[in-house]
């Protein structure tokens, strides 16, 4: 019965949607009609798609703001409606497009909202309420002022701390950063994941914003008019193979190139490239460049790149050590967006981009690695 | 002739207020007490139909409507109509008092609690509170300034309606305004307007303080206070 009661033991839950159908009064049409879907633990959800697809209405009918119509849905296997509707919703955090924090209490009062109302002493929600303002980017000094003289974004964080004050296995989160302006909208997605990160929630987004979907989804589910599933992937996954005409034009026309921002260079094939250490002898080097057909040889003294040596350098030096050497124009790390490896590629004259991290060498990575690269899966299907 | 007129009658005798300061602080006290009592009862009543209009919408119009036909009975016939009923008590005054604040008090409780934002009460629903809760811990405080907004308009209205009931022997300072109307002598209805006035603006200044306390965060912009 109290499966989700025992939130110190579970960090994360699954939630499974069946044949869940919404019809509301006076209409004729099913808001959403029939939908399953599963919500794996510890994973963030997208639900999007064009408006009047149900995306906010599926969101609420997850903590019974909206009752469903017909199907079952379960929260860490227990079904939301054996439990009432206020002790189920406060296991659920719940942040909202327009935050809807509470005008007439401090920060520190909004965010301890459920811990109040569970009960907790006095020291235990004060202890949250800092460790929360810490967690989501907030100055402690905020905590005792009201929301009005806040910034929309600190508003954001504010509810996103608020949801998450009784650690709540499950987030639901509708539109939470439609309100912000773009730079600060991209700051809370950046900092989302990385709260993500740390506090590893069951989190259902919904958005209008498909670069937003395939930014922050680990899998999205794209909804159409009626609540009617048109494809459940990843993010990779839907660009790369969309179900359908319909996910084809809402995912856009650039959809290689959103692969390209979506994929890191971690995601390649490890490519080591025409590159020897800095103790091989000549005749090494350039047996390596043949193979390579390649202009230059990179040089690396055990795991550090030292630099580019052109052909005509080393055919007129003694040993490799003593080659005049061009420092790598092009680097990039592990982590650095294919799109990003691309524009430093094309820009420097070696037509190759090393992997550099922290002073490491991690390889190559090359126009061909990157066409290769969107050829294949990311492995999560 | 007028100017000895004016000699014999100015607007303020001072002796008046030294002789007749009994019925003066008298007159000040029932003044208070008409008004505290009638639009504490209003105010019961205004609450009442208000949680009905919020609670069932289609009752909303018509208890408006009905509230704005009481306002609209000329007052001198409507302390008059209730003396068969109550005699010259001072519930006589009190009833009718206490229906001309009706239709101001619950007018400002249900624009107060339909002015909570949306997203505010979406948000409460979905973290969990108990409608209860939600009425009591955040609408009820959020409706607050336009409860106090209407208490203190309909305090301001009743300190002058008080004045009335007068005429049916009760009405505080009304009656010093009533006698020197009678004797055309001056000092008695100066002094009874004055005091009415000054009456009016005390319980309004009262209840705005009390209103700035209870709101703290409708105050507050910028600083950190």
């Amino acid at each position: 019965m109290h499966a989700l009661g025992r939130r110190s033991t579970i960090s994360s839950v699954a939630i499974t949607l069946r044949g869940v159908s919404k019809r509301f009064d006076g209409s004729d049409t099913d808001a959403v009609s029939g939908l399953d879907l599963d919500i794996a633990a510890g994973s963030i959800v997208v639900l999007i798609g064009p408006s009047g697809c149900g995306k906010t209405t599926t969101l609420r009918m997850i903590n019974r703001l909206i009752e469903p119509t017909a199907g079952t849905i379960e929260i860490g296997g227990v079904d939301v409606t054996e439990r009432p509707k206020e002790e189920l919703r406060r296991d659920i955090g719940y942040v909202i497009q327009q935050v809807g924090l509470f005008p007439h209490h401090t920060i520190g009062t909004n965010i301890a909202t459920v811990p109040r109302m569970l009960g907790w002493d006095k020291d235990r929600i004060r202890e949250r309420t800092h460790e929360l303002a810490m967690l989501v980017g907030l100055d402690e000094t905020l905590l005792d002022r009201y929301p009005d003289e806040l910034s929309g974004g600190q508003q954001q964080r504010v509810g996103v701390a608020r949801a998450l004050a009784a650690d709540p296995p499950v987030l639901l989160m509708d539109e939470p950063f439609g309100a912000v302006d773009p730079i600060v909208r991209t700051r809370l997605q950046d900092e989302l994941l990385a709260l993500q990160e740390q506090v590893d929630k069951t989190i259902v987004l919904v958005t209008h914003d498909i670069d937003e979907a395939l930014k922050v989804g680990d899998r999205i589910a794209l909804l159409n008019v009626g609540g009617i599933l048109e494809q459940y992937a990843t993010p990779d996954a839907l660009l790369r193979d969309p179900a359908n005409d319909f996910v084809e034009s809402f995912v856009g026309e650039d959809r290689s190139m959103k692969r390209l921002q979506l994929k890191t260079v971690a995601d390649l094939p490890h490519e080591r490239g025409p590159v020897v250490e800095v103790a091989s002898p000549i005749a090494e080097a350039e047996a390596v460049m043949a193979r390579y057909s390649s202009e230059w040889i990179g040089v690396v003294d055990d795991s550090r790149f030292l630099g580019w040596v052109s052909g005509a350098d080393l055919a007129s030096s003694e040993t490799l050590a003593e080659a005049p050497r061009s420092l790598p124009a092009a680097q990039v790390t592990s982590d650095s967006t294919l799109r990003s490896a691309m524009q430093v590629i094309m820009t420097s004259h070696t037509s190759v981009a090393i992997i550099d991290d922290d002073g490491r060498f991690g390889g190559v990575v090359t126009l061909e690695s990157i066409r290769a690269g969107l050829d294949t899966g990311d492995g999560l299907l | 002739m007028a100017a000895v007129a004016q000699a014999q009658n100015p607007i303020i005798r001072w002796e008046y207020i030294v002789d007749e300061w009994d019925q003066i602080v008298r007159a000040v006290l029932q003044h208070l007490e008409l008004t505290v009592i009638a639009v504490a009862i209003g105010f019961v009543l205004s609450a009442a139909l208000a949680a009905i209009a919020l609670r069932y919408g289609w009752t909303a119009g018509p208890i408006s409507g009905f509230t704005a036909f009481l306002y609209t009975i000329p007052s001198v016939a409507l302390f008059a109509i209730l003396v068969p009923y109550f005699g010259f008590s001072r519930w006589s005054a009190i009833v009718p008092l206490a229906i001309y604040t009706l239709l101001i008090i619950e007018t400002n409780i249900v624009e107060g609690f339909a002015a909570v934002p949306p997203d505010v009460r979406d948000a409460a629903d979905g973290m969990g509170m108990t409608p209860l809760r939600r009425v009591l811990r955040v609408e009820l405080p959020l409706a607050l300034p336009y409860i106090i907004t209407g208490l203190r308009i309909a305090v301001v209205s009743t300190v002058g309606l008080v004045t009335v009931a007068a005429i049916i022997g009760q009405g505080g300072l009304g009656r010093l305004i009533l006698d020197g109307l009678r004797r055309t002598f001056w000092t008695p209805m100066t002094i009874g307007a004055a005091l009415s006035i000054l009456l009016a603006l005390a319980l309004d200044g009262l209840i705005y303080a009390i209103g700035r306390k209870a709101t703290p965060w409708a105050h507050r912009s910028g600083g950190s206070g």
